[in-house]
């Protein structure tokens, strides 16, 4: 069976499962965690299905994966589409400005899929046991069906500006992610924050669709890419003409529309809400904040990477926010206490790699590498991260406390969470065979052959990466040992349907790394036949084994060494641990003088300026109006004796003047 | 009997009507404002009589007309008067200007 | 001597009319109101409009002022000093009537109206019966049952409004 016209079911039951326990899940509160992973669990299969059909079934042409239009609906027809003759040998055609529904499946978005649904489906299962007892239960299983619906819908677009509103569901869902604490007053900044920061960012965003669709006349992927890369088409050469401030507008464009990717994947300066984010529920944050979320910015420029390869400018920005986003973040996730903030530091790191990655990469066949190994570190990342905050979330839901200094000596007290957090270190740190290695080792690959100043930082990030990661690791199951308060109400470490994700995932982070990725996944379509570089993996490999080193030194004992080393760094140690003053300087720009200079300003003049002529307007019709309110008396006699002299003047009028 | 110009009578009706526009005017209790009315309807009655009689004596249009305002100013007697009984009932007063909830 | 008659009929007239409108009581009024149908009347039978003086007698004196003087005493008016009106608004009214009425007979008294026919012709019974009551041209069949059930609807107007209502009390 062809499961391609039936893909749009993925986007569907997710749909309805949320409106099916929002609307009726108060009642049936247990009832509706299990829809919502069943309902999960048939998109899953719907996706893994549909992944086989798309690489193993359907016939390549000219050995490039076929886009697939499952389904199409037009929905606003702003331009009629008008194909010209041949320009040259270009069939742009012009116009066919409109926005439509379509289900566009490519290599990269059966890709998401899977990652979406497995992720998802994992998470579920974990809620049925880590929000077990919850007061607002349904509400939160209706959410997180609400956030896949917009992801898949979000990677399945077919069009720019649909990809833009399942865009900004996916914040919204975030947002009620984040707050799902409502009580809690910091739960509600965060998600306040998030919310305002990915928007700020989403204007560049919606600014930048504006910008291409303009120029390309189209709002559809595929035109867009077709116009866009075409050589001498018409529409390139009007769209990269020099136009503000130096740049061409293809350079605003693709610049803009990175802001709004930078903003959702947390690049740096825009990542300020991803580690308060963390204040969502454990499971949510990795959902949403490590696997799927966050890595839409990076899935939106793989989206038009054929676009950004031809503007160059913008790639290599691509490339270094990509760079100092992975070595910034590295750094700070070093000396955080807060074991969910250290992870929310690595993703930032880690999506880093995959922007830089995107930036360094090339378009025609092995030049791709790049691409490729972004799409992988992708793939990989949402396995091992998602493994990661699952386990954190386990030993959170053990400890009652996000804090390191909480922890320690766990690992007897939780032998099978110990097992998998170290699997996934090892993973994220680049030790092989797990499937860390491979993905990192290609975007360092990658990185060599085109920058070697990249290479350098993202080798040095991975050095970091390995240490925190142990520091992480050692700091909750080692270092000293546990004494709990509430020893008695825990006999197991968790209920199976925790442990379960636990180990699913752990086992996809030891396969996963073995599929040869490349294969599928290129920026052309075609296969690329990646060589295996020994040294550069050595070096890749020697580096994360250095920080593991300098972890385990550290940190397997309880020892003062660590305090000795932070407290020799002294101010750097400190910048680092304040986030190097990130937020204080966004509070400072946005209180004391956006807030100062131009809110007050504006309020004065909407009040005294604005308000005022409002109010004079007012005034004056009011005077009026009480002024000739008393004609108004409802007194029948008043009225008679108007009427009457009106009759009387009518006849004077009638009888003298116009007889 | 025609001795009597035509204008004379017409006087007395013109005269009569604007009596009781007067007291239309002037009068604030509602039932004597019923009776202005009646004094302005009965001048036009007046009037009916006085074109028929003189003008077209052998027509009865005239005639008939006052029939029918006679009739007509029954019926609006009665209802005025019902309409009256209820605004007394909830106002208790028939004073015009007592009743001014028109103005909402 | 008819002529003395038709000017005592008309002076009362305009007397008992401009006392109903001046009066302060209000009893008196009505009975000031009754004396000036009376002399509508007496001027219709001076016409020789004898029939149309006994409608004038039956509905209005027999009926309609009865009518009021009942609706006085349903709204404990009888007694009553009637309230009156500022004197500017008195004025303004006396004038607006004046100039109303100045105007009025000034175009009676311009118009040119057409020859007097003198036909001292009286109004049969039969004559008015059969006109009012046919239908070929001329007749007034259709006014007299339009009017039939204007009467009709008064009447159960007026009861519907003037019955009591339980929510209202």
């Amino acid at each position: 069976m062809n499961i391609f016209p039936y893909i749009s079911l993925v986007l569907i039951i997710p749909l309805t499962v949320f409106l099916v326990t929002g609307i009726f899940g108060k009642r049936f509160q247990q009832l509706s965690g299990i829809l919502g992973t069943l309902g999960l669990f048939a998109a899953a299969c719907i996706s893994y299905l549909c992944a086989y059909q798309y690489f193993f079934e359907t016939e390549k042409i000219n050995a490039v994966y076929q886009t697939i239009i499952s389904f199409k609906h037009t929905w606003l027809q702003f331009t009629v589409a008008n194909i010209l003759p041949l320009q040259g040998g270009v069939p742009e055609g012009r116009g066919g400005l409109s926005i439509d529904f379509t289900i566009m499946l490519d290599p990269i978005s059966v890709m998401m899929l899977v990652v979406i649904t497995t992720v998802s489906l994992m998470v579920h299962i974990y809620s049925l046991g880590y929000m077990h007892g919850e007061e607002r239960y349904a509400t939160y299983f209706s959410f997180l069906s609400l956030f896949t619906f917009s992801m898949l819908g979000l990677v399945l677009a077919g069009n720019i500006f649909q990809l833009y509103m399942f865009w900004e569901l996916v914040g919204v869902s975030s947002f009620l992610l984040i707050g799902y604490y409502f009580d809690k007053p910091s739960a509600v900044a965060a998600a306040k924050k998030a919310f305002i920061v990915t928007r700020f960012a989403d204007l560049g965003f919606l600014a930048g669709i504006l910008l291409l669709s303009y120029y390309a006349e189209s709002l559809d992927f595929q035109t867009i890419i077709l116009r866009m890369t075409t050589e001498n088409s018409s529409f390139i050469t009007s769209a990269s003409s020099p136009s503000f401030i130096g740049a061409s507008a293809i350079t605003w464009a693709l610049t803009l529309i990175f802001i709004g990717g930078a903003g959702k994947s947390a690049m740096f300066p825009l990542h300020i809400w991803l580690p308060d984010a963390m204040e969502g529920p454990t499971p949510v944050s990795a959902l949403i904040h490590a696997a799927t979320m966050v890595v839409a910015g990076v899935f939106l420029v793989a989206r038009l990477f054929p676009v950004f390869h031809n503007v160059p400018v913008t790639l290599e920005i691509v490339s270094y926010v990509g760079i100092f986003s992975a070595f910034f973040a590295a750094v700070i996730a070093c000396t955080q206490t807060d074991i969910k903030r250290v992870l929310a530091y690595s993703t930032m790191s880690q999506i880093g790699y995959m922007m830089f990655a995107l930036g360094v990469s090339g378009f025609k066949g092995n030049e791709g590498e790049g691409f490729s190994a972004s799409m992988f570190h992708l793939f990989t990342h949402a396995m091992f991260k998602a493994l990661l905050f699952l386990a954190a979330g386990a030993v959170i839901h053990y400890v009652h406390s996000n804090e390191m200094k909480d922890m320690g000596g766990l690992r007897k007290k939780m032998p099978v969470t110990n097992a998998v957090f170290l699997i996934a270190c090892l993973a994220i740190s680049g030790v092989p065979p797990l499937s860390g290695f491979f993905s990192k080792e290609e975007i360092l690959t990658a990185a060599f052959n085109h920058n070697i100043i990249i290479y350098i930082f993202g080798l040095l990030t991975a050095c970091l990466t390995a240490f925190y990661m142990f520091r992480l690791y050692l700091s909750i199951f080692w270092n000293k040992t546990f004494e709990s308060h509430h020893h008695a109400e825990h006999k197991s470490e968790a209920p199976f349907s925790m442990l379960f994700p636990l180990i699913f995932l752990a086992i996809a982070t030891i396969v996963v790394g073995f599929i040869p990725f490349t294969h599928f996944i290129s920026p052309d379509g075609t296969s690329i036949e990646t060589e295996f570089h020994f040294n550069l993996a050595t070096i890749a490999v020697s580096a994360g084994l250095l920080g593991i080193a300098i972890a385990l030194f550290l940190y397997t004992k309880q020892n003062v060494r660590a305090e000795n080393i932070s407290r020799s760094l002294g101010g750097i140690y400190q910048s680092a641990y304040k986030k190097f003053y990130v937020d204080e300087v966004y509070l400072f720009i946005t209180k004391d003088i956006i807030f100062n200079l131009i809110s007050r300003p504006a309020a004065w003049i909407d009040k005294n300026m604005v308000d005022g002529l409002m109010k004079l307007i007012a005034g004056v019709s009011e005077m009026f109006s009480e002024a000739i309110k008393p004609i108004q008396s409802g007194k029948i006699a008043d009225y008679v004796m108007w009427f009457f002299a009106g009759v009387i003047l009518l006849s004077v009028f009638a009888v003298y003047i116009f007889s | 009997m025609t001795e009597i110009p035509y204008t004379h009578i017409l006087f007395v009706s013109t005269a009569l009507f604007f009596i009781g526009a007067f007291g239309f005017l002037t009068r604030r209790n509602a039932i004597t404002m019923l009776m202005a009315v009646e004094l302005m309807l009965n001048s036009v009655n007046i009037n009916y009589v006085v074109f028929n009689k003189y003008f077209y004596a052998d027509k009865l249009e005239g005639f008939f007309f006052s029939i029918f305002i006679i009739t007509i100013a029954a019926a609006e007697a009665a209802v005025a008067i019902a309409i009256i009984i209820n605004i007394y009932r909830k106002f208790k007063s028939i004073d015009a200007n007592e009743i001014d909830s028109l103005k909402f | 001597m008819s002529q003395f008659f038709f000017y005592l009929i008309a002076i009362m007239l305009l007397v008992f009319g401009v006392l109903t409108v001046t009066t302060r009581k209000i009893f008196r009024s009505a009975i000031y109101l009754l004396f000036t149908l009376i002399n509508v009347a007496a001027l219709f039978f001076y016409l020789q409009y004898e029939f149309l003086a006994a409608v004038q007698i039956v509905v209005y004196v027999g009926g309609i002022v009865v009518l009021i003087l009942f609706s006085l005493f349903l709204t404990h008016q009888v007694q009553s000093e009637l309230p009156n009106y500022s004197r500017g608004r008195i004025i303004f009214s006396a004038l607006a009537v004046f100039i109303g009425f100045a105007l009025a007979f000034t175009v009676i008294y311009q118009n040119s109206f057409p020859e007097v026919k003198n036909t001292n012709s009286e109004i049969t019974m039969s004559a008015i019966g059969t006109q009012l009551l046919n239908y070929g041209e001329g007749g007034y069949i259709l006014p007299f049952e339009a009017v039939s059930v204007l009467l009709l609807a008064a009447m159960i107007g007026a009861i519907a409004i003037a019955l009591k209502t339980k929510t209202n009390d």
